[in-house]
């Protein structure tokens, strides 16, 4: 395990702001209360990513005081979980948080297969690890889209945009939905990859550093994208991690920690990727990560791609009737699998009683499922640790001392997805 | 040069010409659309009409027919006064600007623009002066915190980036020695286009018009990730397209006088016979439009900070400096 001790301060001690840490007071040594404006940024605004509400105190252009406000979009994934059969659950993760639909569903699958105890073939992980990445890929890039509107480069949206959809092009190949796939089942995928599938991924990786090349040629030489990045919503390494970040938000606060790295899963042992980390915990930093993290996803995908283009024609899922459905042929000829598939459709399968907690690095950091089990054909429990609600913690920190201006910037820095926040 | 102008011509030259710079507004729009989505890689507005040329009209039509609500606690007359100002003093400022040398159609002698003031520059920045306050009272009298703050925002930039500009072309009102603009421009074609000589001052001058028409990386008073849409925030229908015309117009002004002051005006280059000098002026407003679209595709927002700071540090003493040594070498040489 490497160390993961911070190894550059940007400010000495804690900026913390109070013991509720998505509050800060207006210090009226500092402010005259006269002079505070208390302006609602959300939930219906056009800055904020989906509804999150920030209830900011201003002294002219100044952000004296802030308190985020969440709950706009909770739809009680997790209750109505538990109402659904392990089969029928396996679509919700991705909903919640909707930019990371692969890694949510990886992560309950994963959870499901840990209580189960079952073996899942080879050529389906290296097939999750492909999509997982490609998945990681398409939310830094809407992460990038939308960070640079909320500086005014509006260009950059529609370029992110148009690499993304070649990626939702690749899941649409694999699973035929482009978003919420479903792809991942229990004991595996619910489809082999197509044929052909990984040429058109390998073209992808082609072209993707080349994009990135090109993001980064238009923010990093433009002076005002650097003036309106550098030194703004500061975040160090002990606060990062007082405040429970992980992710990108964590590696760019000087903190060498990658759940793939540190705790590996899937077969992200076997494969060679390095971790970005940056020291200064700045909004530019948090896009350094979030633009390397880009290049190095590329990596990982394509060694997932030889390793897939090695197992053609292996198994993609697991061969337990109990858990899996039989193959639609055998119906026909074969009364146990008719049965199987009945039981399996109608009343579920079963997991073994016990409690299980899986978690892995999404896109936006350490996403953790805790699953419940009573031994029935329903989950007893189920409760996501959403990266997203730990990052918005992270909030009343960095945004002291910031401009009205640099408080859209930060908030889109700490990329949170309002359905991951309030599930 | 002072030849005797009819009062019905210039009445008629004043309808036309209004008519003409408010169509390209609206044709602004829509190229501005167009540019920006062939920049992003999308196609802007492709349905009303062929090629989407129709577009401006049914935007109009739109806005027509919105009501025209107002917030309960708006103070009533100065949240009409607001749009109103904005759009008056937008139009009125265009009527300095010079297009053409002059006609004699059929016995009448028709002037290359609407006045001909000796003062037309000073006019021009009084008028933009009290343009602004079109904007201040608009969002202080809707009574919202977003429109306060965009109202704020523009108070502060109009009047710090008003000085720089205003400094920027001291250097050409020098070197021609007049402050009216039919003079400056024949000054122009009897030297160069001062573009060469001042081309400082030509980019001091594009870059506070910029701040000063609000446009991006300069857009903080209506920065709508910040404050949704600034002062015009509380503003639906029509009177939110009298704010919207007057910012476009104020950038076609901006641009026709950046052209009257160092791009030589309606004077061309090569084939340049008298009726075709409006053709000649519109190209290079067009070129000039052309760039700030592109600016505003490929630039980030500035801060507030950010913004005051390079207004009075850098913009201010360079127009400052350009002004002094163009003085001194207009005496010396």
């Amino acid at each position: 395990m490497t160390s993961i001790l911070p190894s550059a301060a940007i400010y000495e001690g804690t900026r913390i702001p109070s013991r509720v840490p998505t509050i800060l007071d207006v210090d009226p040594a500092k402010h005259d209360p006269e002079d505070i404006l208390r302006v609602n940024f959300g939930p219906n605004h056009p800055s904020t990513h989906g509804v999150l509400r920030l209830v900011v105190d201003l002294d002219g252009e100044q952000v004296a005081g802030i308190r985020a406000v969440i709950g706009y979009l909770h739809t009680g994934f997790e209750k109505t979980m538990e109402h659904k059969s392990w089969w029928k659950s396996i679509t919700y993760p991705a909903r919640i948080d909707y930019l990371s639909f692969h890694s949510n569903e990886l992560e309950y699958v994963l959870a499901i297969e840990k209580l189960l105890g079952i073996e899942v073939p080879r050529r389906a992980i290296w097939a999750r690890m492909a999509l997982a990445e490609l998945n990681r890929i398409h939310s830094h890039l809407v992460w990038l889209g939308t960070s640079a509107l909320e500086i005014g480069a509006i260009s950059l949206f529609w370029y992110a945009f148009d690499d993304r959809d070649a990626i939702l092009d690749l899941f649409e190949l694999a699973g035929g939905t482009r978003f919420h796939t479903r792809y991942v089942q229990v004991g595996g995928l619910a489809e082999d990859l197509p044929p052909g599938f990984t040429e058109e991924a390998r073209r992808f990786c082609e072209q993707m550093p080349r994009s990135v090349d090109e993001y980064e040629a238009l923010l990093d030489r433009q002076t005002i994208w650097l003036e309106r990045t550098k030194g703004i919503g500061l975040l160090s390494a002990a606060d990062a991690i007082a405040l429970g970040q992980s992710g990108p938000i964590l590696r760019a606060s000087g903190v060498n920690w990658d759940l793939r790295k540190n705790m590996p899963y899937l077969f992200y042992d076997q494969v060679e990727f390095d971790v970005p980390v940056y020291y200064n915990g700045d909004v530019y930093d948090r896009y350094k990560v979030h633009m390397d993290e880009m290049r190095q996803s590329v990596r990982i995908v394509r060694q997932c791609l030889d390793r897939l283009d090695e197992t053609e024609g292996e198994p993609w899922i697991a061969d337990d009737r109990k858990v899996v459905l039989p193959p639609r042929h055998e119906l026909h000829t074969s009364m146990e699998s008719l049965i199987h598939h009945f039981k399996i459709v109608t009343e579920g399968y079963t997991v073994p009683e016990g409690e299980v907690y899986v978690v892995i690095e999404s896109p936006r950091g350490e996403a953790g499922c805790y699953l419940v089990s009573d031994g029935g054909p329903r989950p007893w429990r189920v409760k996501f640790r959403p990266p997203s609600f730990a990052a918005l913690q992270a909030t009343a920190t960095a945004v002291q001392g910031c401009l009205v201006a640099d408080l859209v910037a930060v908030a889109a820095s700490l990329d949170p997805v309002m359905g991951d926040v309030d599930r | 040069m002072t030849q005797r102008v009819d009062w019905w011509v210039s009445l008629l030259q004043a309808f036309v010409v209004i008519n003409i710079v408010m169509g390209g507004f609206a044709y602004l729009t829509l190229a501005e659309r167009k540019v920006m989505g062939r920049m992003q890689l999308r196609y802007g507005p492709n349905r009303v009409g062929p090629y989407g040329l129709l577009q401006p009209i049914a935007d109009l039509v739109k806005l027509l027919h919105k009501e025209s609500f107002r917030p309960a606690a708006a103070i009533d007359w100065l949240y009409l006064l607001g749009p109103f100002l904005a759009a008056f003093t937008a139009l009125a400022t265009f009527s300095v600007i010079p297009f053409g040398p002059g006609w004699e159609i059929a016995g009448v002698y028709v002037p290359g623009q609407v006045a001909d003031l000796d003062i037309a520059l000073i006019l021009i920045f009084a008028i933009g002066s009290i343009g602004a306050y079109g904007f201040i009272v608009g969002g202080w009298a809707s009574d919202s915190k977003y429109a306060l703050l965009g109202a704020m925002r523009t108070c502060a930039q109009l009047v710090s980036y008003e000085v720089a500009l205003a400094l920027s072309v001291l250097g050409v009102v020098i070197m021609a020695g007049s402050l009216s603009l039919t003079e400056i421009v024949a000054a122009q074609a009897d030297s160069t286009w001062y573009v060469l000589p001042q081309i400082v001052g030509f980019l001091v001058f594009l870059l506070a018009g910029t701040a000063e028409t609000s446009r991006a990386p300069f857009d903080l008073p209506e920065a709508e990730q910040e404050l949704v849409a600034g002062y015009h925030t509380e503003y639906g229908g029509m009177r939110f397209g009298l704010y919207s015309m007057a910012e476009y117009i104020n950038l076609i002004t901006l641009s026709g006088l950046c052209v009257t002051l160092f791009l030589g005006g309606w004077h061309g280059i090569g084939f340049t016979p008298d009726w075709l000098a409006p053709a000649w002026f519109v190209a290079k407003v067009a070129v000039l439009l052309y760039v700030f679209i592109w600016m505003r595709t490929t630039l980030p927002r500035l801060r507030y900070d950010q913004l005051m700071r390079f207004g009075w540090k850098v913009l201010l003493p360079v127009a400052t400096l350009n002004a002094v040594v163009t003085a001194i070498l207009v005496v010396a040489l």
